[in-house]
């Protein structure tokens, strides 16, 4: 029974499932989903089948955690153990998909040690990473 | 459609990848390396955030259904209430005049007798008194010195408090309903939601938005007592500013704007212990206050503002014309002393809900909304006629009674009614129940019409839902729900732009729906939790473009992450929902065994969460939340009696006291605080030994409590500890170690200190 209705996207549901897609995933995904004319809801009836076979699939898993590591080292060849709070921030708005202002932020709050002003990105990682049990 | 959660929106702005690296990245071997990286990290973040929102979404909900689930208890609570009102069959004198005593209405004084109890002139203000002194007529800066003075943490003494009330009683008499606002003379207004008692967060809006004046008009919606602990102070403010810019300071008056409520919710308490000597008369005062308060207020004719909603029934001319005045509580139609009709005449022939009882008012009007998914089964046809009546009170009949009783607050209870009819075995025209001024006063204004009050409860209790149509708010158990046809039929109707309301806690503090024809806000930040929402109010100017200011009222969680204020108010929620679930822990053994016929002692974690659900009926998400409640489960099974015991081990440390007494007790708290409010009718603070067994025994039948007379008895006898024939609500209260937090905020002195009971000494209940 359907009593307080609150709005949660899309995207936080499957995430929340455990799924790691891309934005662009995630977009095929909800147009799989979504009505013909899009209404801006999702009925559960055509999400469930869906969301069943990409679960089942073990669509969207995230990659291990040292992959993660390793994408980090990308961005920060010398190796210093770190990257600069302006580095963190260009490499998020202007590589990768798009990713607003706010995402930014809320990135940089968790992340950033307020002393160096620099993400320490081991130690973010720890914190992201959640066990799927 | 509603706000969304920041992290969550689709992003504004963005610039292409690589194909405008430039020089100043460092030369990458493959560009594309960098790109994937960044993806995957984005990605892995926003994996992150989602299971954040989710969590928080969760904690929303718990808050959220438990709150209501306590709204619908009040209702139910009075419901019942009302039931053995017009059905019970006092067993002797005693019992009669007890339920006379507790539903018989004082009668509402006229205004000579009004004078006479504000009576403030011969209350003393004492030399030592420092607080703010009221002279009237108001002047603006007395009102200003209020504030000042309630934010230094004075309190306003009740001489002043019953002087204010007065002056207030007699402006508000002369408002309308409706109050009509224009944007002409006062260039902005500022609208904002519910306050309940968060002073704070008053003081906040003053201060971030300006203090009311004729350029800086006001319209409050509603709410602003009871929960939090400065209910009080809110109100002096409020109807401060209301004296002093009587054009352009505006009050509607909300739910909790109402006695009954406020027995439930706090405001009560919260006057009798702020004035131990002038509660009373403030509280009788305030009664009548209330009533006198406006119904909504209308923005150059174009934007509609009332607390609660609509329905499809709501009809603006009605609610300008009649009586305010006689809506005395929302929560219980009739208030006048209950005279019986003779049982036999009227409803023989006539179908019971068109006979000359109303019907009950949180049944959905059949005429007007489509059959409520609530209407299952119905039990074949329509009642024809009433079988049996209700027996004489005797053991046998508890259990009838409270077998019909027991399901109250939905259509079944309307069904008891009517299957129960009305008490055969009297004689007739024998009224139901005797009082002792039988005849009322001929001056008292009449009740009001079942129309009347429905469009009152209406516009104080409905929600907005996403779906067209109307139906009845069951998780409320007032007013409806209403969906945008509604919202729009009611706008062109009265030609108008679109509807303010509040009456729902937002996160943050404000939201649209119906395409943004609906805007709830809601001003009182951290109401769940500090850090679980924020506060708003929205300005209007003449072009009635909403513009919403948002705040939250404690610095320190500004400081704090959003997971770690995620993770504080989760912590909250999940405390007060391990207590409720302590609190059925016998209901929850039961269903469990239900799922183990084997009696292996175990059961699956998706049998957990059905049988925790079928119990709780709380509609949460019992699987996700499983994590943070079950805390150790092998192979997806779980050992429910080991869960239960640590349940319990949580919540109890005397294991003395028979477990499923206090269990009940617990889970009952609220009503029984309430009851013993109602009880205790005078506000004295106590309540007789024979009074709560009185009420107990009604009570437990009802709740179908499995406990003997001696045990009532005994338990009564052993929570009075002073031993001098009352209870005191706190002896009551804190015999289980319920005292509310709120208590030890106030002055220690007053309050008893929690002791042990294993300690102190007295004797605790006997088990049978």
């Amino acid at each position: 029974m359907r009593r307080i209705i609150q709005w949660i996207e899309i995207g936080t549901i499957i995430r929340s499932l455990g799924c790691c897609p891309s934005e662009g995933e995630l977009h095929d995904l909800i147009a799989e989903v979504e009505e013909e004319e899009p209404t801006g809801y999702i009925r559960f009836e055509k999400f469930l089948p869906v969301m069943t076979e990409v679960l089942l699939e073990r669509r969207y898993r995230p990659s291990p955690e040292d992959t993660l590591l390793r994408a980090f080292e990308v961005l920060d060849p010398s190796k210093r153990g770190f990257l600069t709070k302006e580095e963190l921030i260009k490499y998020m708005t202007e590589e990768g998909e798009p990713f607003s202002q706010e995402e930014m932020e809320e990135m940089l709050s968790a992340a950033i040690d307020p002393e160096s002003n620099s993400i320490h990105y081991k130690d973010y990682i720890a914190m992201m990473v959640v066990d799927d049990s | 459609m509603s706000s969304l959660p920041f992290w969550n929106k689709k992003p504004c702005t963005y610039t292409m990848g690589s194909g405008t690296s430039t020089q100043h990245h460092f030369a990458f071997q493959n560009a594309e390396k960098a790109f994937r990286a960044a993806t995957l990290i984005q990605r892995w973040y926003r994996r992150y955030a989602a299971r954040l929102e989710m969590r928080r979404h969760c904690t929303w909900r718990i808050f959220q259904s438990i709150e209501y689930a306590g709204q619908q208890d009040q209702v139910k609570l009075h419901d019942f209430f009302s039931y053995l009102v017009d059905h019970f069959t006092p067993s002797s004198n005693h019992e009669r005049d007890f339920l006379n005593h507790m539903f018989t209405e004082k009668t509402f004084p006229q205004d000579a007798e009004m004078e006479k109890l504000s009576d403030y002139e011969s209350i003393e203000v004492p030399d030592s008194y420092t607080g703010p002194r009221l002279s009237f007529p108001l002047l603006p800066d007395h009102a200003t010195a209020l504030v000042e003075a309630f934010r230094l943490k004075q309190q306003l003494h009740a001489r002043y408090v019953l002087n204010l009330l007065h002056e207030t009683r007699k402006h508000l008499v002369q408002l309308p309903n409706i109050n009509r606002v224009s944007t002409c003379y006062s260039e902005e207004v500022t609208v904002c939601g519910d306050l309940h008692g968060q002073l704070d967060d008053l003081i906040f809006i003053f201060y971030k938005n300006g203090l009311p004046s004729p350029e800086k008009a006001y319209v409050f919606n509603g709410d602003f007592v009871d929960r939090g602990k400065d209910s009080v102070e809110i109100l002096m403010v409020l109807f401060a500013f209301m004296l002093v810019y009587p054009k352009e300071f505006h009050l509607n008056r909300g739910n909790h704007e109402d006695y009954m409520v406020n027995l439930r919710y706090g405001f009560t308490k919260e006057v009798m212990h702020k004035y131990k000597i002038h509660g009373k008369k403030i509280l009788k005062i305030l009664q009548d206050v209330f009533c006198w308060l406006p119904l909504a207020t209308l923005i150059d004719e174009k934007v509609l503002i009332l607390h609660g909603g609509v329905s499809d029934m709501t009809d603006l001319e009605l609610l300008a014309k009649l009586d305010r005045h006689k809506i005395v509580s929302t929560l219980r139609r009739k208030t006048r002393k209950e005279h019986g009709k003779p049982a036999t005449t009227q409803e023989k022939a006539t179908p019971p809900s068109c006979a000359g009882r109303p019907t009950p008012w949180f049944l959905p009007q059949s005429r007007s909304l489509p059959a409520s998914p609530l209407r299952l089964g119905s039990r074949g046809a329509p009642c024809a006629g009433r079988s049996s009546s209700i027996p004489c009170s005797g053991p046998a009949d508890a259990e009838d009674l409270a077998r019909r009783v027991r399901r109250s607050g939905d259509l079944e209870l309307d069904r008891g009614r009517q299957q129960a009819g009305f008490p055969g075995s009297r004689a007739q025209g024998e009224p139901l129940l005797v009082t002792p001024e039988a005849d009322s006063d001929a001056d008292e204004p009449p009740e009001p019409t079942p129309e009347e009050w429905k469009q009152v409860v209406d516009i104080l209790w409905s929600d907005p839902m996403a779906q067209e149509g109307c139906k009845a708010n069951t998780v409320r158990g007032g007013g409806c729900y209403f969906g945008p046809n509604v919202t729009e039929q009611l706008l062109q109707k009265y030609n108008l732009q679109f509807l303010i309301r509040s009456h729902e806690c937002k996160p943050e503090g404000y939201e649209f729906c119906h395409s943004r024809k609906v805007l709830t806000i809601f001003s009182a930040s951290n109401y769940y939790e500090v850090g679980s929402n924020r506060g708003a109010y929205v300005k209007l100017g003449p072009a009635l473009t909403p513009y919403i200011v948002q705040y939250q009222a404690n610095k320190a969680t500004h400081m704090l992450t959003m997971r770690q204020r995620i993770s504080r108010v989760e912590e909250s929620a999940l405390r007060s929902l391990r207590e409720k679930l302590f609190a059925h822990s016998s209901h929850l053994l039961g269903e469990f065994k239900k799922h183990d016929a084997d009696k292996t002692g175990f059961i699956s974690l998706s049998d957990w969460a059905e049988a925790v659900e079928s119990v709780l009926r709380l509609g949460l998400p019992w699987r996700m939340l499983r994590p943070q409640l079950v805390s150790s489960s092998m192979d997806n099974t779980l050992e429910y009696k080991s869960w239960l015991e640590g349940l319990a081990k949580e919540q109890l440390s005397h294991e003395n006291i028979q477990s499923s007494l206090l269990e009940t007790l617990y889970r009952n708290r609220s009503n029984l605080e309430t009851i013993f409010r109602i009880i205790d009718s005078d506000h004295s603070g106590f309540i007789s030994l024979d009074e709560f067994r009185q009420i107990w025994k009604l009570f437990s039948s009802h709740m179908n409590i499995d406990i003997t007379d001696d045990c009532i008895c005994d338990l009564a006898r052993s929570i009075d500890f002073n031993k001098d024939g009352h209870i005191d609500i706190n002896e009551f209260l804190e015999a289980f170690r319920l005292v509310e937090q709120s208590c030890t905020e106030g002055d220690a002195s007053d309050c008893p200190q929690a002791t042990n009971t294993n300690d102190s000494g007295c004797s605790k209940p006997s088990t049978p």
